[in-house]
């Protein structure tokens, strides 16, 4: 049986140190057991950097700050976490099933990991995934939920199998509609019969190409928090569509009806709304395509130079479309644009790199802002789009702070 | 693996799980065990360090007079981090009550509800923003390498 041991003993020791007692022995905590209160006080998730901003600690939920997010590729321990549940306490990677089945599955078929890897093709993709959510802390009227700011987002090699290749295994009718997925996570009240999230996609999505079934991220096996062993990667969506910890796929002939389908989750308007409207949950609709957004990821912002300079800078832009056709940047809080250079991705979903070369021929205290372009001509607001109550889809550009000095 | 190694794990895991269960009571009342509002304080006296600038320094929650009713019953199923990086009127508050009572089986909070929301309403009350804030919180530091 595999096992890793990822609570290390750093952290076992801090634990200690906070409640004056020894943790003995705690390298025979099972996988993924932390005594429950304590994250807060210490800082260092599982796997992950301290670097990383703890909004939540039961269930977790952490993000990237922008400045260490300028790899192609994001590291595995500075991957954004979004947890609606509790991970499972230990996990067997070995004896884990994947079981699809549903009103519109032709049969029931259940999964092995291994059978998974050797019965389908394996395919690797660079997919951006993204929180639906990130940026709500600056919606106003403030929205409730998880306080994200720019750093609930990260692009990661996933490998695994077409989502596709698996459905059509099973057999999917003609009269299917959507797919809905259930995790091993556990809701936060400890209620056995409740699920923390069970979210889906249209059965189109689930049968496009780039919709995977996946075991690594970034050639190595997922982190505990991130899904581990099995997850959906579903990208320009919102990155709760890529279910964690992944033990059934349903194949549904209505719109999936789990937890956060419905109600005020991951919906907003059908009809845009003024900031601070009450809609009820008919007048919601699910949100599936994600909008086009970039980052600043480099510098970091407060930078101090001196006149006539030269500071690079540069980022990544994503969107649900084809790809991304422009960057430009404002130096002048926005009475100005010119362009970026921007890379080419390797495949859809995966960011794009940007990068400028800027310099200050006046002292003072400069805004470097930018604005990315898809190629279906979409581009960023400069203040923050439209308001909805639980404050998704925040694709306002991304500012740093620059000082001038002569 | 010898007889004496076996000993020695399956002593550590005794160990471990009366730790475990000292946790499980110290920290953990069940979060859906029962339909009695919670008023008990829960005892970790150990655990306690002070308010600081009326800040309670465990929890990171204001402290007042109803703040044991709020920990008591706020922040067994959940962090506290929840209740302090939001901001809500006392009926965007009453609305999060309402949505965790139908879907998070929220405990019936009885006649704590009342000072529960006058504490949230209080405490934890919007600032208007704006449609964009100003930069803030911003670290400056000297760029080096420009030049590369």
């Amino acid at each position: 049986m595999k096992r890793r041991n990822f609570v290390n003993t750093s952290f076992l020791s801090s634990i200690s140190a906070a409640i004056g007692l020894p943790i003995v022995h705690g390298s025979y905590l099972p996988k993924g057991v932390i005594p429950i209160g304590f994250v807060e006080e210490l800082g260092n998730l599982p796997g992950k950097r301290s670097e990383m901003i703890v909004l939540n600690d039961r269930p977790i939920n952490a993000e990237t700050p922008p400045h260490l997010l300028n790899d192609m590729l994001t590291p595995n321990d500075l991957f954004f976490v979004r947890n609606n549940g509790l991970p499972p306490a230990s996990v067997d990677a070995d004896n884990w099933t994947l079981t699809v089945e549903g009103e519109s599955a032709k049969t029931n078929k259940s999964y092995t990991i291994s059978e998974l890897k050797s019965k389908f093709k394996s395919h690797s993709l660079n997919i951006t995934l993204e929180c639906g959510g990130n940026g709500r802390k600056e919606f106003n009227p403030p929205a409730k939920g998880n306080q994200w700011g720019t750093g609930a987002v990260g692009c990661a090699k996933w490998t695994g199998v077409r989502l596709s290749d698996v459905l059509k295994d099973v057999g999917v009718k003609a009269d299917a509609v959507y797919i809905g997925y259930y995790g091993a996570d556990n809701h936060v009240s400890g209620d056995k019969t409740k699920n923390p999230i069970s979210r889906g996609v249209p059965i189109k999505k689930a049968l496009a190409d780039d919709s995977l079934i996946a075991w690594q991220m970034n050639d190595e096996d997922l982190p505990v928090l991130n899904g581990y062993p099995l997850r959906l990667v579903i990208g320009g969506y919102p990155a709760s569509c890529s279910g964690k910890w992944l033990e059934k796929i349903v194949i549904r002939n209505v719109v999936h009806d789990g937890a956060k389908m419905g109600g005020q989750s991951y919906r907003v308007p059908c009809k845009t709304v003024a900031p601070g409207e009450k809609v009820k949950d008919e007048d919601m609709c699910i949100i599936e395509e994600m909008p086009v957004k970039s980052l600043i990821t480099s510098p970091k912002t407060g930078a101090t130079i001196k006149v006539n300079q030269n500071m690079p800078v540069s980022g990544k832009a994503w969107t649900a479309a084809k790809g991304i056709s422009k960057v430009d940047y404002s130096i002048d809080f926005g009475m100005s644009w010119k362009s970026c250079t921007i890379g080419s991705s390797s495949n859809q979903f995966a960011w794009q790199q940007f990068d400028t070369e800027i310099s200050f021929d006046k002292a003072g205290y400069y805004e470097v802002w930018a604005k990315a372009t898809d190629s279906n001509g979409a581009t960023q607001p400069i203040i923050l789009p439209g308001w909805n109550p639980k404050g998704y889809l925040n694709n306002a550009c991304h500012r740093i702070a620059v000082k001038v000095n002569a | 693996m010898n007889r004496c190694a076996q000993m020695l794990i399956s002593k550590s895991g005794i160990l471990f799980f009366i730790l475990a269960f000292f946790f499980a009571i110290a920290i953990l009342p069940a979060c859906n065990e029962s339909d009695e509002s919670k008023t008990d304080s829960i005892s970790e006296e150990s655990f306690q360090d002070g308010v600081v600038n009326g800040i309670d320094t465990l929890t990171g929650l204001a402290f007042d007079a109803s703040f044991e009713i709020v920990r008591a019953n706020c922040i067994t199923c959940h962090s506290s981090k929840l209740i302090t990086q939001n901001r809500a009127t006392r009926e965007g508050w009453k609305g999060m009550l309402d949505w965790m009572r139908e879907t998070q089986n929220l405990h019936d909070l009885g006649d704590n509800e009342e000072p529960i929301l006058d504490y949230l309403a209080k405490h934890y009350a919007p600032e208007n923003k704006g449609r964009r804030a100003n930069i803030e919180d911003i670290e400056w530091y000297i760029l080096d390498g420009v030049s590369d």
